[in-house]
């Protein structure tokens, strides 16, 4: 194996020209093809990134094309808490003229621009970045050989970004081994020539361009247990594990499909099964059929799935039967734009079905979130028999970050079936207790046995025209939910505890939302930042919070309707019918940037200092 | 919709034998007169004989006059939404593989809006019984067009008559890929506590199609199969591999050519087994094979621990 190891900058790391500038985060942007394996240098990174203690955040788009076309993989790592995926990108390699001309307007000023000499003719005497010409394709050529031809241009480029960032090679050639490792032995060896190429590319091309981490405090990092690196769709899959689901079924849509190819692939491990249905209905039906057969099970889907869904939905409602159906969000209506971001399906969530379908809908605030939220619907299905949907979407889907591996000895739940025998008094539909199936295989000392039913039903389960039952079972499904409502705490409120401008996100605007509360904050204007998971039924104690600031900017992204405001904004509106409650909505596909939620917040608010901070241009970190 | 509740059935003492009175349950809310009584009596009987665990018997039904039929049997079961009773009830055989789960419904619920899930449910072979009560006509929502309903009979979404092309229950099962096909007829309750019990037994997706009169909206759409009202009963003589040579004439359940020949026979045609594969395993022991191998493969390790050697590994 060659080692890419050069004396010269190794030991302190500093090269012949200067020792690397210090930088707290950085945002690089790859753009090229989709099958130039650009996704796995920024899976690389990130990994890397989760392997060192630096918090990472990835941002992807995907062709909706089986293969060709524009790809990019965008990753922000760094020092400290990574909340957003950058607005910006400091430095931009373009594999294509296509690459640079779609991208190079997201390159801040002062940023650094890396394009393959042998495809990419960059405006001339552009010097607002720093250019750097790289024969990306001729170099991976020369170093590889053979009948690959420019197949590893990725991992050369990985290799040149080594370089530039001082990042541990020994740790980098580890992940790049255990990726390739168990193919063919000539793969490995030929993903270290690329890398070994790019990294030691004659290093007076790079005119300086050394950079090194802030140093991590590791007393504050380190909290005792290893980072692991994954997107939200296999920490939402690993979180249903963990809280002892074995059971699901699924209908394959994007971007639902990768939650079920993982479960797939590992329940029969933990002696569980995953069906594949003939479609949504099917799938949520069986999902049912193993939850009443004692296995709480999950089902999901995108939108349109979800909207299939509905009237197995209301039965569960009906039956009580609890389940887990996960939402991955994506542009909507119809098939809309299925591979981009949306927040459209919250009223689908909520009120979708027919009748009076009291549900709980959670949402996930960013990957590691995606594990515990799942964690968390499996306590609540369980505990009130009732269905529970977690509204995920696009961007956490595919998006790659680094957290804390959880706790798994004190998180682990059984997940056997009880099928103790129930007393003679058992009754499936209690009018003043919570209902607790008992699964067919599980004995009843009365001898009767239960109906489960989609049917207006007495406390045993059997049908019933009665007005004052359907009333009384109307609100025993009603109250349990409150009940949980009930039980819920205050979010947590950041920045200042009253004053000019509340900030309200859910779901992947989170970190972009708490982002821009510091750029608020630092244009002197005295805000705070609410974040929701529980959004049916909403927690404690908001009305209180909201009254507290002038004026409440729900941020999210779907459009503001025949009323002006978006969907939380307006159940929010419905609910304190509170007029302080404004709303910032966009439906571009794509995840908030940071200055986007600042400028819709200062079209709110009267501030002439956050309305000056917007003309502001953010000069790149890696600005000479 | 009657809403009388039966008189409770008194605690039945622990390995007293299941009887007809013990699974007894609501009062049907069906129609004097009609076929769905004989079947539900076909059912007790099937259960008085075949003596499984109270508790592992599972009667299960989605929408329609037929799948009232949970609540008139006193087992654990349930009724679904419409035409969706089998991949509920895929779940519950998956979910767990000790029990015994029967589903009913009519021709509505398996043949039309539920018919994609008549396909898959038995393409995979789940190990459950299935039967159709068919009546050829909607008779809960009184009288529209069935998609058994013969042309020019006379609805109300059909007034001057049914003009499509109805559908041949016996070809479609058959071409489902279920593994066990029978057919049956209301009037004949010993004939279908023979199929019930011979479905119950068989291991995989059995499937029963039964005529089952409505007195209300289609009254003697089944005669011509009913001796006492002129018509003729013809059961299928089956393959007995005695050697002799009117054996040789005989059906062979396990011959798929031969029991699509009897499905293609003119109306009223023949009753009994058309077709009966014991070969091809279910999902349940697919499933639980798959289970079986992968368990070795990660040699049992705990929940717990493949759960963290997973997170190592991403790292």
């Amino acid at each position: 194996m060659v080692s890419p190891n050069n004396p010269e900058i190794t030991g302190n790391g500093a090269p012949a020209s200067g020792a690397p500038r210090s930088i707290h985060d950085v945002v690089i942007r790859l753009a090229g093809n989709s099958q130039d394996g650009i996704q796995s240098v920024g899976g690389f990174l990130a990994r890397l990134a989760g392997r060192s203690d630096q918090d990472v955040m990835t941002y992807m788009t995907i062709p909706s094309t089986i293969s060709g076309g524009p790809s990019i993989f965008q990753v922000r790592m760094g020092t400290g808490d990574i909340l957003s995926s950058g607005d910006r990108a400091d430095m931009l390699v373009a594999f294509y003229q296509h690459s640079y001309d779609a991208h190079i307007g997201s390159l801040r000023p002062g940023g650094v621009l890396l394009y393959d000499a042998d495809h990419v003719t960059p405006v001339e005497g552009d010097n607002r970045f720093t250019q750097v010409a790289v024969p990306i394709t001729s170099g991976t050529v020369e170093a590889v050989g053979g009948a690959g031809k420019d197949k590893g241009k990725n991992i050369y480029i990985l290799g040149l970004i080594a370089r530039i960032f001082d990042l541990d090679v020994a740790k980098l050639a580890a992940l790049i081994k255990e990726r390739f490792g168990g193919k063919d032995e000539s793969i490995v060896r030929n993903a270290m020539l690329a890398f070994d190429a790019g990294y030691a590319w004659p290093q007076n091309n790079l005119r300086d361009l050394f950079y090194r981490f802030e140093a991590i405090d590791h007393a504050t990092a380190s909290r005792g247990r290893p980072q692991v690196t994954m997107d939200g769709n296999q920490a939402l899959a690993y979180g249903l594990l963990a809280a002892g689901v074995r059971h699901g079924a699924g209908y394959p849509i994007t971007p639902w499909s990768s939650i079920m190819e993982t479960l797939r692939a590992e329940l029969p491990k933990y002696g569980g099964l995953f069906v594949q249905c003939e479609d949504e209905i099917a799938a949520i039906s069986t999902a049912l059929g193993f939850s009443y057969s004692g296995h709480l099970a999950i089902t999901g889907s995108a939108g349109p799935g979800l909207s299939l869904k509905m009237e197995a939905l209301g039965w569960a409602t009906m039956a009580e039967m609890p389940l887990i159906v996960v939402n991955v969000q994506r542009g909507g209506p119809s098939t809309g734009m299925p591979t981009n971001v949306e927040q459209s399906d919250l009223m689908q969530a909520i009120y979708g079905s027919h009748g009076d379908t009291p549900r709980v809908v959670l949402s996930p605030k960013n990957v590691e979130d995606c594990f515990y939220i799942a964690m968390e619907a499996c306590r609540i299905a369980r505990t009130y028999s009732t269905p529970v949907l977690i509204l995920t979407d696009m961007a956490l889907a595919s998006r790659i970050e680094a957290f804390d591996e959880p706790d798994f000895p004190t998180l682990m739940v059984d997940p056997k079936a009880d099928l103790s025998d129930r007393g003679a008094d058992y009754k499936p539909y209690p009018l003043d207790a919570l209902t607790r199936h008992a699964p067919p295989g599980s004995k009843i000392g009365s001898g009767k046995y239960p109906t489960v039913t989609g049917l207006e039903h007495d406390e045993l389960g059997h049908p019933t025209g009665s007005s004052k039952l359907h009333t009384q079972m109307t609100a025993k499904r009603r109250e349990k939910i409150k009940a949980l409502g009930a039980s819920l705490p205050a979010p947590e409120l950041n920045g200042d505890h009253h004053g000019e401008v509340l900030l309200v996100t859910w779901g992947s605007t989170w970190g972009p939302g708490l982002e821009a509360l510091g750029r608020i904050n630092a244009a002197g204007v005295k805000a705070g930042h609410l974040h929701l998971r529980h959004l049916h039924p909403l927690p404690n104690g908001l009305e209180e919070i909201f009254k507290r600031y002038h004026k409440i900017v729900v941020i999210e992204i779907n459009d503001e309707g025949l009323y002006g405001y978006g969907q939380l904004a307006m159940m929010l509106r419905a609910r304190y019918a509170n007029p302080a409650i404004e709303s910032v909505t966009k439906t571009d596909g794509l995840t908030y940037k940071v200055s986007e939620i600042v400028a819709g917040v200062a079209r709110h608010i009267e501030s002439a200092d956050l309305t000056a901070s917007l003309g502001v241009a953010h000069h790149s970190a890696l600005a000479k | 919709m009657s809403t009388a509740l039966a008189t409770p059935p008194p605690p039945a003492p622990a390995g007293a034998p299941l009887t007809k009175k013990i699974l007894t349950a609501d009062h049907p809310t069906w129609c004097p007169g009609c076929g769905d009584f004989a079947v539900l009596h076909a059912y007790y009987r099937t259960l008085e004989k075949l003596q499984y665990p109270h508790e592992k018997i599972v009667t299960f039904a989605g929408i329609g006059c037929s799948s009232r039929f949970p609540y008139f049997v006193n087992t654990h079961g349930g009724h679904y939404i419409h035409g969706r009773a089998l991949p509920f009830s895929a779940g519950i055989s998956l979910g767990n593989d000790d029990l015994h789960v029967f589903v009913f419904g009519g021709d509505g619920d398996g043949f039309s809006i539920g018919g994609n899930h008549l396909v898959h449910t038995a393409r995979k072979n789940v190990n459950l019984t299935y039967v159709i009560m068919d009546n050829s006509v909607y008779g809960l929502t009184k009288k529209q067009t069935s998609p058994t309903s013969p042309i020019g009979f006379k609805t109300k979404t059909d007034p001057t008559g049914a003009m499509d092309q109805p559908i041949n229950p016996m070809r479609t099962l058959l071409n489902t890929g279920a593994t066990f096909v029978a057919r049956s007829h209301a009037t004949q309750v010993n004939h279908m506590v023979e199929m019930m019990l011979r479905a119950a037994k068989h291991p995989g997706f059995s499937v029963i199609e039964i005529l089952s009169e409505c007195v209300e909206f289609y009254e003697g759409a089944f005669d011509s199969s009913i001796p006492r009202k002129g018509g003729t009963w013809t059961l299928i003589d089956e393959k007995k591999n005695d050697g002799t040579p009117e054996d040789a004439q005989r059906h062979d359940v396990t011959d798929e050519v031969a029991a699509f020949k009897l499905a293609g026979q003119a109306w009223p045609g023949s009753f009994g087994v058309f077709y009966e594969n014991n070969v091809r395993k279910t999902k349940n022991v697919l499933e639980a094979e798959l289970v079986a191998k992968t368990r070795e493969r990660t040699k049992n390790a705990s929940d717990l621990q493949l759960l963290q050697a997973t997170f190592a590994k991403m790292r």
